[in-house]
């Protein structure tokens, strides 16, 4: 099973577990601010509306909802 | 002869199924390609959809930002549809979730169990998601469908019983009809909700006011999705368009146009017209759709002037209403002007206000600098 790092925190997931369902089951509740600094979360599930956005390996602005987890992969929330 | 398919939901998938059965003679090939990892598209995400025919080649995690890098002889554009997010106080808590969108993140690892979960919106989708949430353990305390009883009555008057025997499979005793969600409240996360007079404490709120047809590609191509013969070709005669990218009217009626389109494009008329028929009956089942889930207009009353309509660049309610135009509010406000492209707040301000949606420019998602270099400098 992947085991990932969500801002800081080791978690192991289920495979085929998408970044977004991992940072929910984490306890995450805000993966982004918005313009006004608002905590946002996932909305649409399905790649559309890109409030799930949350930097993953580094790489900022990145889907949660459409990127499965991967051993190793770090990700941060804001 | 080479033979692209945009989107691997039921149209896509049966597009290429018939594609690859009509060309195997001829020794054409086929190519699926979806912005998911996986194909299915959202029906079927997380498991169910069918087998990949030989002959077909798929490129997943791929988005058509633009069609300049499609080389084709024939394009069947099923690139499904999306949820209606009509905006309400609160929305835009964490714990808010499209419907299909919870029970996505719900097949995707994440756990419901014993979580309480409000459904609201229209359609049969809700009654679906519900089930599917409460087999996985969620405590579902409300079903808020807007349409009355009487709609709902004329509807399943007109359903085929293979389609009765699914709702009473599917029924919760906590649906409830002519209700909808005012408010959502909580300060970081949902805490409960307002719906028929009553506030219900929740941990999520799943709300799809139903759905609304990707046809961003197809603008951009200058194809109308709706105007179409009856192979599925648009003006266009390289390009069909097939499933619900075409008009919202289930998976059923996107497996047949997919196969007809299909068919089609491959040249074997004969076989794709043995769908036709069954094609005219999933319309109407469509149209019925349409009829019984119409949306009310007390639901373009539920914002309030601070409530967000545009997430991406929080716009609010007040900064638009006295907009006269999609196009007047974008260029004072950046309303639709976000990541998402205006693809939530475009259907909802045509609901609000009756702006129609502006022109379709590329690319039609965010894109890297990096991927416009390859323009013209494609492997051939």
């Amino acid at each position: 099973m992947p085991e990932i790092t969500i801002d800081g925190r080791r978690v192991t997931v289920r495979e085929q577990t998408s970044v977004a369902a991992a940072i929910l089951q984490a306890g995450v509740s805000s993966f982004r601010r918005s313009v006004t600094g608002e905590p946002r979360a996932a909305l649409c599930g399905m790649g559309i509306c890109y409030e799930c956005r949350v930097t993953i390996d580094g790489e900022p602005h990145a889907l949660s909802c459409q990127t499965l987890c991967v051993d190793g992969m770090v990700v941060e929330t804001t | 002869m080479k033979i692209v398919i945009v989107g691997a939901g039921p149209a896509g998938l049966a597009a290429a199924r018939s594609a690859a059965e009509g060309v195997a003679r001829s020794g054409a090939d086929v190519t699926l390609i979806d912005g998911n990892h996986s194909t299915g598209g959202q029906i079927w995400r997380g498991g169910g959809a069918p087998e990949i025919e030989t002959g077909v080649a798929t490129l997943l995690n791929t988005r058509v930002a633009s069609p300049d890098l499609l080389t084709f002889d024939k394009l069947i554009l099923a690139t499904g549809a999306r949820e209606l997010f009509l905006p309400f106080p609160g929305w835009t808590l964490p714990g808010v979730f499209g419907a299909g969108g919870l029970q996505a993140l719900v097949k995707e690892g994440l756990d419901v169990r014993n979580k309480r979960v409000v459904v609201a919106g229209t359609g049969p989708l809700l009654l679906a998601v519900a089930h599917y949430l409460k087999t996985h353990g969620a405590d579902i305390r409300l079903i808020a469908e807007q349409a009355p009883w009487s709609k709902l009555i004329r509807f399943g008057a007109a359903l085929p019983s293979r389609k009765w025997l699914e709702a009473l499979r599917l029924w919760n005793p906590c649906f409830s009809p002519s209700t909808w969600v005012t408010e959502a409240q909580g300060t970081t996360h949902v805490k409960s909700v307002s719906a028929g007079g009553k506030k219900i404490p929740c941990d999520y709120l799943a709300i799809g006011y139903g759905l609304v047809p990707n046809t961003e590609l197809p603008q951009l191509m200058k194809v109308d999705p709706c105007a179409l013969d009856e192979y599925q070709r648009t003006s266009n005669p390289a390009i069909f368009c097939a499933g619900e990218v075409t008009g919202i009217g289930g998976v059923d009626l996107s497996i047949v146009e997919g196969s007809i389109a299909g068919y089609a494009a491959a040249g074997d008329v004969e076989k794709a017209r043995a769908f036709f028929v069954q094609r005219d009956r999933w319309k109407r089942f469509g149209t019925a759709l349409a009829e019984a889930f119409a949306l009310r207009p007390e639901l373009a009353q539920l914002a309030r002037p601070d409530t967000f309509v545009c997430r991406c660049e929080d716009v609010t309610y007040q900064e638009l209403v006295a907009k006269a135009s999609w196009r007047e509010a974008k260029i004072h406000s950046r309303c639709g002007m976000g990541p998402c492209q205006g693809r939530v707040c475009g259907p909802a301000v045509e609901f609000l206000f009756g702006w129609k949606p502006d022109s379709v420019r590329p690319p039609l998602f965010p894109t890297p600098s990096g991927s416009f270099s390859m323009i013209g400098n494609e492997p051939q």
